[in-house]
């Protein structure tokens, strides 16, 4: 039951980091390594609110994260979208994407470190025990999850049942296909986008309540959401959330079951046979 | 047309007075270099521990005016290289300031690795390297093979004895029991501190009664700490890294870990610690330490904070510290950019530092802290190899 707890609450927190990525990456088809800078400047503005105005750090997602949402889609009108127009093929898009966004992190650490300094950042917010089934967890952790849960659910009905989900789905399962029954890619491409970098705004200051960060640490928060999203299903949108909660409680029963030394194993384990076995993803559908 | 004639003869008059006054300049300058991480995983730490205390050094010196060398005052101009945490890169950097820019001397690289992998170019140009945040077993070895290394913070053992010399007294105090919780980051520091620990804990007659590591970067450490907890343990000693220091402190705390010693290595003596826990970090023991009341450490702690407008950590800043005023009093002392000098000087002689007089016995400062602990609010030193003013260890009473 406590691994089952545990996990569930380290799941959430995957989530959170993944989900931004998979709708950048599944959606608009943009490989953004720079998705866990934007989540580390969530984290900061956390910590800011937090520090100089005594504030709830849940209070700076209503500024953080509108402005991410209007940050990342400045991103991808200016910078992305004449990559994606040039790109004759999808790899084509995906290599410079990834080039691209790969310099696009570094001015974002630069610009973290100039703002904030280089050194780590803590804080104290909520850090009590709350009891589930007799066992005590860090509140924080278990606001996270249930704020991680919310956003989940409503991403995930939003995208089942909604006409704009619809459009979401059928532009991850083949763009060109979209565009022809008179789906706006591009306008859709730049709202996953910013929606993507908005969420993980959202994530970052969320998780700022319980880890340790640094402007330099994004890129640890990127490649988890990598093997997340890989793991879910990049064309399968509602993937990485699943796939967040599986690896979560991977790693909790491995980390109290055998050593928590082997997580990091089990957990690209896990990745290399998905990669195997199903390089769809679990969730994903087998493309014709 | 007068009028332009005039300003451009003022415009060249005044290009010729500031090509005369920066060749006077440079006759007074003594080029210093340094490399060390703004950016990557160790970014952090260094932004704690080494840029700030350049920056104060620096500051220092040429707001009295300079260094004092035979010929008259030489202001420091410092040159400044990140090396992105990727010892190949300071490597590189390391070349760059000796044979391009030509430095009179380059400062230490931070972090252990860093510092092995740069010791052979520090020899092969000859200048002086004295490491500060340079924690290895491996002193004497490389002592022999560079004349030219010095060691301030200590040995990897001798931060090991410094927890078992805690732990014996406690125990043989009658106050704690045999049992050790022990978890290590899966990392080099980590791993290094605790393959030195096991053999020494065990010789001591402790029972290591739980032993894990977790990898670098882990993002819940519950079940570490449930572990922990659930062996039932005397004393709890975690060899751990910043973010790990502060997330096994949380859990701890969460989890109401009682136990009567808390140990967590790396980051135990950053202000920030005391800060976020603020009442609970009472009584956690940690890495290295200071005597926060003599007055050269309450002076030092008064500049830093002026300057970088922060307080210094409680163990390895002055250290590090410490080290630029060694080779500031040397090359003053040898009056000139001489380095040949300079490292006979430093091989030969005491300083007065901000940590106390230090010594080089076989190139290694043998009086260090090894144990420090959050008492009333200040981080203290509690377990030296020879340093004076060591406070009495307290039992953790709760969190």
């Amino acid at each position: 039951m406590d691994i089952i707890v545990t996990g569930l609450l380290l799941g959430g927190t995957y989530a959170l980091i993944a989900v931004g990525l998979q709708l950048q990456y599944g959606v608009a088809r943009i490989m953004n390594l720079a998705n866990g800078e934007m989540l580390v400047a969530g984290a900061f503005a956390a910590f800011w609110v937090f520090t100089g105005y005594s504030l709830s750090p849940l209070w700076s997602m209503l500024f953080a994260v509108p402005l991410a949402f209007g940050l990342n889609w400045a991103i991808y009108r200016y910078l992305m979208r004449p990559l994606v127009r040039r790109a004759s093929s999808q790899g084509q898009l995906e290599v410079d994407s990834i080039l691209s966004t790969f310099g696009l992190a570094f001015v974002f650490v630069g610009v973290m470190i100039a703002a904030f300094g280089g050194e780590y950042f803590s804080y104290s917010y909520l850090a009590r025990a709350f009891v589930v089934f007799g066992e005590p967890y860090g509140l924080n952790r278990v606001v996270a999850f249930v704020f991680s849960a919310g956003l989940c659910l409503a991403l995930y009905v939003w995208i089942s049942r909604s006409r704009a989900g619809l459009n979401i789905r059928a532009v991850a399962v083949d763009p060109s296909a979209a565009q022809l029954v008179g789906i706006d890619v591009g306008r859709l491409s730049a709202f996953a986008f910013a929606l993507g970098g908005a969420i993980a705004a959202a994530g970052g200051t969320s998780l700022s309540m319980f880890l340790t960060f640094d402007a330099s640490v994004g890129i640890i928060f990127t490649m988890k959401a990598l093997v997340i999203v890989i793991m879910g299903g990049v064309a399968e949108v509602r993937g990485a959330i699943l796939a967040a909660f599986v690896l979560g409680l991977a790693e909790t029963a491995v980390a109290s079951l055998i050593d928590p030394g082997l997580t990091l194993a089990a957990a690209y384990l896990l990745f290399m046979l998905v990669l195997l076995f199903r390089p769809q993803g679990i969730f994903g559908r087998r493309t014709s | 047309m007068k009028r332009r004639n005039f300003l451009s003869a003022t415009a060249t008059a005044m290009a010729a007075g500031l090509i005369g006054l920066s060749a006077a300049q440079a006759a007074d300058t003594i080029k210093i270099g340094a490399v060390a991480p703004k950016t990557g995983p160790l970014a952090a730490g260094a932004a704690i521990t080494h840029w700030p205390n350049i920056k104060l050094w620096v500051t220092e010196v040429n707001e009295r005016g300079g260094l004092k060398l035979k010929s008259g005052l030489a202001k420091i101009e410092l040159i400044e290289y990140d090396d992105r945490t990727s010892p190949g890169e300071t490597i590189k950097a390391v070349q760059r300031l000796a044979t391009q820019d030509k430095v009179d001397f380059i400062l230490a690289p931070y972090g252990t690795g860093f510092n092995l992998a740069s010791a052979a170019l520090y020899a092969r140009y000859g200048y002086p390297q004295i490491t500060s945040t340079s924690i290895t077993d491996k002193i004497e070895e490389v002592s022999k093979r560079y004349p030219g290394i010095f060691f301030t913070l200590g040995s990897t053992t001798a931060f090991v004895e410094g927890v078992v010399d805690v732990l014996k007294e406690l125990n043989s105090a009658g106050k704690i029991g045999k049992k050790i919780a022990m978890v290590n980051v899966g990392d080099a520091f980590g791993i290094e501190l605790a393959n030195a620990a096991r053999p020494i804990f065990q010789k001591a007659g402790f029972e290591i009664v739980y032993d894990k590591s977790y990898p670098l970067g882990t993002q819940d450490l519950s079940p570490v700490i449930k572990g922990a907890k659930d062996s039932n343990p005397d004393a709890f000693v975690a060899w751990s890294y910043p973010p790990d220091t502060f997330g096994l402190t949380e859990q701890a705390r969460i989890q109401n870990f009682d136990t009567k010693v808390f140990y967590t290595a790396v980051a135990t003596a950053f202000p920030a610690f005391g800060g976020k826990f603020g009442t609970a970090a009472e009584g956690i023991l940690g890495a290295g330490g200071i005597n926060p009341d003599t007055p050269e450490m309450q002076a030092y702690v008064a500049a830093h904070t002026k300057v970088n407008g922060k307080a210094p950590d409680a163990w390895a800043s002055p250290v590090v510290y410490a080290t630029y005023q060694i080779l500031e009093q040397a090359i003053e002392a040898v009056g000139s950019k001489d380095r040949k000098a300079v490292t006979k000087y430093i091989h030969n002689n005491t300083f007065n530092t901000v940590i106390g007089p230090v010594t080089f016995k076989q190139q290694t400062n043998e009086a260090f802290w090894t144990v420090g602990q959050w008492q009333g609010g200040k981080y203290y030193g509690v377990k030296s190899t020879g340093r004076p003013g060591a406070k009495p260890v307290q039992l953790k009473t709760g969190w």
